[in-house]
């Protein structure tokens, strides 16, 4: 047994949830990466079960910071200290393993951002606008459609020798462009490498466009994992680039930290306990017909009660949620 | 004849005091919704810019509602929207409604042409009355930008989230039912004084956000997800130098005040951009200018998807960031933009201007320390 006190983060984004427990030293002790399935409340309870369950009893929890697209949802359903957009906490988690980074390139699920980072604080930052070419999502998509494991896909890149070329600007071009170089019979290998290249220029004259790159250069988010894209990045940007430890869970980790921070100044969590996030929710949704702005307003609800409603333009339904709005400022 | 015009923010306020007074009959379009812009999508071709697919929803809802002529502005360019009522004309035929679009274009542009088109959709009033009519509805429109502007420096430090809200929300309700300039004039007090009485913690240390880009997505709420409440809400101070009413003194009056104040804010951008290059980027490129240096934390730039004036505004801005050392951030609004992206870029752009701004005061603070 020990008495250490744990900080649980949570991210939960579009392909996959991530929780990581870490200690007051910031250090990562078990971190678990699961995918969303297009079911983030069940998913995050069996993880959050899952975790505890690896630890016995040795688990003491004592502040929970959530992040992420589905963090509001999150939030509620935990009882977080503190509800946090991703970029602040990605450039929270490398600021704090990483001090010489200048440039964090984060490549998600459906999300591609960059991050630059100068005197220590981030002094800006970009997300992609309307296009999710070069993501996560797509990288699966494509991977699954050549029948390759998407742990194998970064990997086949780098044994290509000419890669072929594709074009990136369009996630539906690119797949165009790749049918038809498959189909004159270029190999998988080179189609692969082309792909990440392309790809990569797509990100750098997207969401990087108007951006001072500078090293140390930072690469994180899943698609981090694939090696055939960091190869590309490494010979765009003619340097290296360096892959965190918990590159697949950093906007977590920088959560975390954040929980840490609050629960530290409150004195005390708003954390549930895991046996309260054991009940069932339930995600009620209907049209609201004060006005024509006709909002669809979610409701969330434990058991009998309504945990938080969103979703409304005028904040009538949503201002019954105090608590939400006092996380957000507080944080 | 049942006058409609397109909505843009709440501009409707003093067309509508300007057609009560002239004694003519308009439909004021239902307030924009989800339905609105799917109309707009459905009939449009979809390379046009956002703003003209609102409004052709905002004339069909009229259109059922029964209205049969539609008065817009023009502007003949130079960007897309000098085109928007002719093509609209077009668009409205195809779907089958046979209606009368009367296009207001600048008096530069043919004064003759103009005077015309004003009578005939003024009921035929007298000249006397009809100005009379317009110096009312000029008065109302510089009422609503009033209390608008106190909106937004109340909205921030309001002690009771949603108070301000409310009492806009109840005034938008109440002045849709009053008749006449007058009427909404009271309306207008009645409403400041509410908001007078909203409890406010004036000691709260706001973040400043300037507000620049293509005017109808600043002004509009439905296309920017309500941006000035977001932010407000985030207790950010906002601060919108393009507004209707001065859209109306910049272009219709001769105030000539305005005009040499609005000339001197452009000279700001001499040394960026020194034209006019369509839209509204000489605007927004000036008035980011004139956010840096009157002491704002961060400016936001939004435009629709696909505005060429705001794409080479959005090329300049990070030259002038880097000069002015303000961080400025592009917002891009078109009919897929989901609003958590949204509100997760305008989160994590205040987290960025608070940390900014902890870290100018603490440095301050150490150099007192140091005396």
């Amino acid at each position: 047994m020990n008495s250490e006190k744990h900080y649980l983060g949570i991210d939960v984004g579009s392909v996959s949830i991530n929780l990581v427990l870490i200690n007051e030293q910031h250090e990562v002790l078990d971190k678990l990466y699961v995918r969303t399935e297009g079911k983030p409340i069940s998913i995050l309870k069996k993880a959050i079960e899952e975790i505890s369950l690896k630890h016995h009893g040795d688990l003491k929890i004592c502040g929970v910071g959530v992040t992420g697209s589905g963090r509001d949802l999150a939030g509620v359903m935990v009882g977080a200290d503190v509800v946090k957009n991703e970029i602040t906490a990605h450039g929270l988690a490398v600021l704090t393993s990483i001090p010489q980074a200048s440039t964090v390139i984060e490549i998600g699920g459906q999300d591609s951002k960059i991050i630059i980072i100068r005197n220590g604080v981030v002094s800006d930052f970009a997300m992609n606008t309307v296009c999710a070419a070069g993501t996560g999502s797509f990288l699966d998509r494509q991977a699954a459609r050549l029948n390759i494991h998407i742990e194998e896909f970064g990997k086949l890149a780098l044994e290509s020798k000419s890669p072929v070329r594709i074009a990136g600007r369009c996630a539906v071009f690119a797949e165009s462009d790749m049918v038809h170089k498959q189909q004159m019979g270029c190999h998988p290998e080179d189609i692969v490498k082309g792909l990440c290249e392309a790809l990569v220029r797509n990100y750098l004259s997207n969401v990087g466009k108007g951006k001072e790159i500078r090293p140390d250069i930072v690469f994180q988010g899943g698609v981090a994992a694939n090696q055939g894209i960091r190869a590309a990045f490494e010979e765009a940007l003619g340097c290296e680039v360096i892959i965190p430890e918990h590159y697949d869970v950093m906007g977590a980790v920088g959560v975390a930290i954040l929980a840490q921070r609050e629960v530290e100044r409150k004195g005390c969590t708003s954390f549930k306990g895991i046996e309260n996030i054991k009940q069932n929710f339930n995600v009620r949704t209907f049209e609201c017909a004060a006005c024509p702005n006709s909002c669809e307003i979610v409701e969330f609800i434990a058991g009998e009660t309504i945990l938080a409603r969103w979703g409304d333009r005028c904040g009538k339904w949503t201002m019954k949620n105090e608590k939400k709005s006092e996380l957000r400022s507080l944080a | 004849m049942v006058i409609t015009f397109p909505h843009m923010g709440k501009m409707y306020i003093p067309v509508k005091a300007l057609f009560d007074e002239l004694g003519v009959d308009i439909i004021i379009p239902p307030k924009i919704n989800k339905d609105t812009l799917d109309i707009g999508l459905k009939s449009c071709p979809e390379m046009a810019c956002l703003p003209l697919k609102v409004t052709i929803g905002n004339y069909v809802e009229s259109i059922k509602r029964g209205a049969d002529t539609i008065v817009l502005s023009g502007s003949c360019g130079p960007c897309r929207f000098g085109y928007y009522g002719v093509i609209q004309k077009e668009i409205l035929k195809d779907l089958g409604y046979d209606v009368d679009i009367v296009i207001l274009d600048p008096p530069r542009e043919g004064l003759r042409e103009l005077i015309d088109r004003l009578k005939k959709i003024s009921g035929n009033c007298s000249l006397y009355s009809g100005l009379a009519a317009l110096s009312k509805a000029f008065k109302v429109s510089e009422g609503v930008e009033e209390l608008l502007e106190l909106v937004l420096k109340q909205r921030c430090k309001e002690i009771n989230k949603g108070d301000t809200d409310d009492i806009l929300s109840r005034f938008e309700e109440k002045v849709r039912k009053v008749k006449g300039a007058n009427k909404i004039l009271d309306c207008i007090q009645d409403a400041k004084g509410e908001l007078s009485k909203v409890r406010l913690d004036s000691k709260k240390k706001t973040i400043k956000i300037g507000l620049v880009g293509e005017i109808y997505t600043i002004i509009e709420p439905f296309v920017n997800f309500d941006i000035e409440k977001k932010l407000g809400d985030m207790g950010v101070e906002v601060h919108r130098e393009m507004s209707v009413d001065n859209w109306v003194k910049y272009h219709l009056f001769p105030d000539i005040k305005f005009r040499r104040k609005q000339k001197r804010t452009l000279k700001y951008a001499k040394d960026y951009l020194d034209l006019c290059i369509g839209g509204h980027a000489w605007e927004t490129i000036a008035h980011a200018l004139y956010y840096a240096r009157k002491g704002m934390d961060g400016i936001i730039q939004i435009m629709p998807f696909g505005c060429m004036p705001e794409i080479v505004a959005e090329s300049i801005l990070p030259t002038l960031a880097k000069n002015e050392n303000i961080p400025v951030m592009t917002l891009v609004v078109d009919e897929l933009t989901g609003e958590a992206g949204y509100q997760t870029r305008l989160e994590a752009f205040v987290d960025l201007l608070q940390l900014e701004r902890s870290r100018k005061e603490n440095e301050f603070g150490e150099a007192l320390s140091w005396n």
